[in-house]
């Protein structure tokens, strides 16, 4: 019921009533955008982001900066693992 | 799709693995009993089932699976609502799919459906306002159901048909809120979650600010967590360092959609449209004060309540149901007396097990305990 799919904004369609094609897994769909607009985020820079798209609403924009360091620490959590893999490999 | 993939990176998902198992041994509760931790949403309980994540931790972490599929934890009674609506002749009913097979007392939508009556599923409310458009001579309701996630959108279609004149269009709202729910089950007697996966998409539109009652009152941790595997291994991870080191925060893992004061310009198309009711009666739960909303004043000649006349009454869940036990962590689905039995996917008794959101659903369709269920039947 609260699964949304990441989608790409491809370009704004009837600003009237604040509605954007995005590419979902190569289909093409009209989602309305009023949830992602906002003082920072005009219609014009939407274009190209990606956003969640949940029940034909695009929810909120994913911020690309978030998820690299996101990954970044889930690489770190797997360090220490990798290291005792290496000592346990030198043991050989 | 965006950041999906590196999100299920197997190679990754081990590493973390590892450092959960060995977290797990560093923490040791009273009675040696299990570390619990409860997925509030039902989207987790259905990534936790898909990936087999319950299966590659320890034995000693359990998942105990959350009120947080709002299909499961309808009442018998909204579904017989709409079944009243949906039986008038000029009625166009729309609905997203998972709520046509919840059992009402006597018929689910489908049952109806099959009878004749003009049922629709939908993907989005906005779908059910264009049938409404090109239907002038039907009245066409749409059932909105849904947590905090879902609420921006039916707020946003009935301000669009009012943008637009359409007259015809009427929701019957049985939207509900996360924080009063996270309230009752901590609340609840014989409660015993060590700490909370929060529900990723609620936050994306409340924040994680109204989460912190949980850590300071209750001094619990709560993470808020994305949906694939490496999300919620990350947040588990999270939740056990915060165990082990005897602390209670609010934390949020899914920063890449998740702010931690949430989305104004979903908020306020809520406040515009929607009010809190007193209370909403929960299947299994009981009623929860203030843990539903209905169509505020300004919008009510949208509100299918109003216009159908719908009564309020209670209808209880047949006895031989424990979806009640099931949702609060007391019971295991499969420690239901029915479960697998008289309760199937095909044939559900209870909502539990509709949605593959469901507990007991989720536990039938991916064959989970298969030696437990073997053991019963
Ligand atoms: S098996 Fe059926 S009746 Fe029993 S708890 Fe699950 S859904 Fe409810």
């Amino acid at each position: 019921m609260c699964l949304g799919v990441p989608a790409q904004i491809k370009e704004i369609v009837d600003m009237d009533n604040q509605m954007a094609m995005v590419d979902l897994s190569g289909v093409s769909r009209a989602v309305n955008i009023a949830c992602v607009l906002s003082d920072t985020n005009s219609a014009e820079t939407l274009i190209g982001q990606w956003v969640l798209v949940h029940v034909g609403f695009a929810l909120s924009v994913v911020d690309e900066e978030e998820a690299y360091k996101t990954l970044k620490i889930l690489d770190e959590i797997g360090e220490l693992y990798a290291t005792m893999e290496d000592l346990k490999q030198g043991e050989k | 799709m965006k950041y999906v993939d590196e999100f299920r990176d197997p190679k990754q998902a081990k590493k973390i693995l590892l450092e959960i198992d060995k977290l797990c041994t560093e923490i040791v509760l009273p009675e040696d009993r299990p570390i619990q931790i409860m997925e509030v949403c039902g989207g987790h309980t259905h990534s936790i089932f898909r990936y087999g994540l319950n299966q590659l931790l320890p034995k000693k972490l359990e998942f105990v699976h959350g009120p947080g599929c709002p299909v499961c934890v309808l009442p018998r009674s909204v579904v017989d609502n709409c079944i009243r609506i949906a039986e008038n002749e000029d009625v166009i009913f729309t609905t997203f799919g998972d709520a046509m097979r919840v059992p009402g007392s006597e018929k689910s939508l489908l049952d109806l459906k099959a009878d004749g009556r003009d049922i629709r599923m939908v993907y989005s409310p906005l779908d059910a306002m264009t049938i409404a458009q090109n239907n002038p001579d039907k009245r066409v309701v749409f059932f909105g159901l849904g947590f905090e996630t879902t609420m921006p959108s039916t707020a946003l279609s009935i301000m669009q048909a009012k943008k637009l004149g359409v007259d015809n269009f009427y929701l019957f709202c049985n939207h509900i809120t996360i924080i009063p729910t996270i309230k009752a089950v901590l609340d609840s007697p014989g409660m015993r979650i060590d700490g909370f996966l929060g529900p990723g998409h609620v936050s994306l539109i409340i924040g994680t600010k109204p989460y912190h009652f949980i850590a300071d009152e209750y001094q619990k941790p709560l993470v808020a967590a994305g949906f694939e595997p490496l999300d919620i291994l990350q947040s588990v991870w999270m939740i056990l360092k915060q165990l082990k080191n005897g602390e209670a925060k609010v934390e949020n893992q899914y920063k890449r959609l998740v702010n931690d004061n949430g989305n104004a310009s979903a908020l306020s198309p809520i406040a515009e449209v929607f009010e809190l009711r007193e209370f909403f009666e929960w299947r299994g739960l009981g009623s929860i004060n203030h843990s539903g909303v209905k169509i505020n004043d300004k919008y009510r000649q949208y509100d299918a309540e109003a216009v159908f006349k719908l009564k309020e009454v209670t209808v209880t869940d047949p006895d031989v149901c424990q979806c009640g036990e099931v949702l609060k962590g007391v019971l295991k689905p499969w420690q239901c007396k029915v479960f697998g039995k008289e309760c199937t996917p095909e044939i559900p008794l209870g909502a539990l097990m509709v949605s593959t959101e469901g507990a007991c659903s989720a536990h039938y369709s991916y064959g989970q305990n298969i030696d437990l269920i073997n053991q019963k039947l």
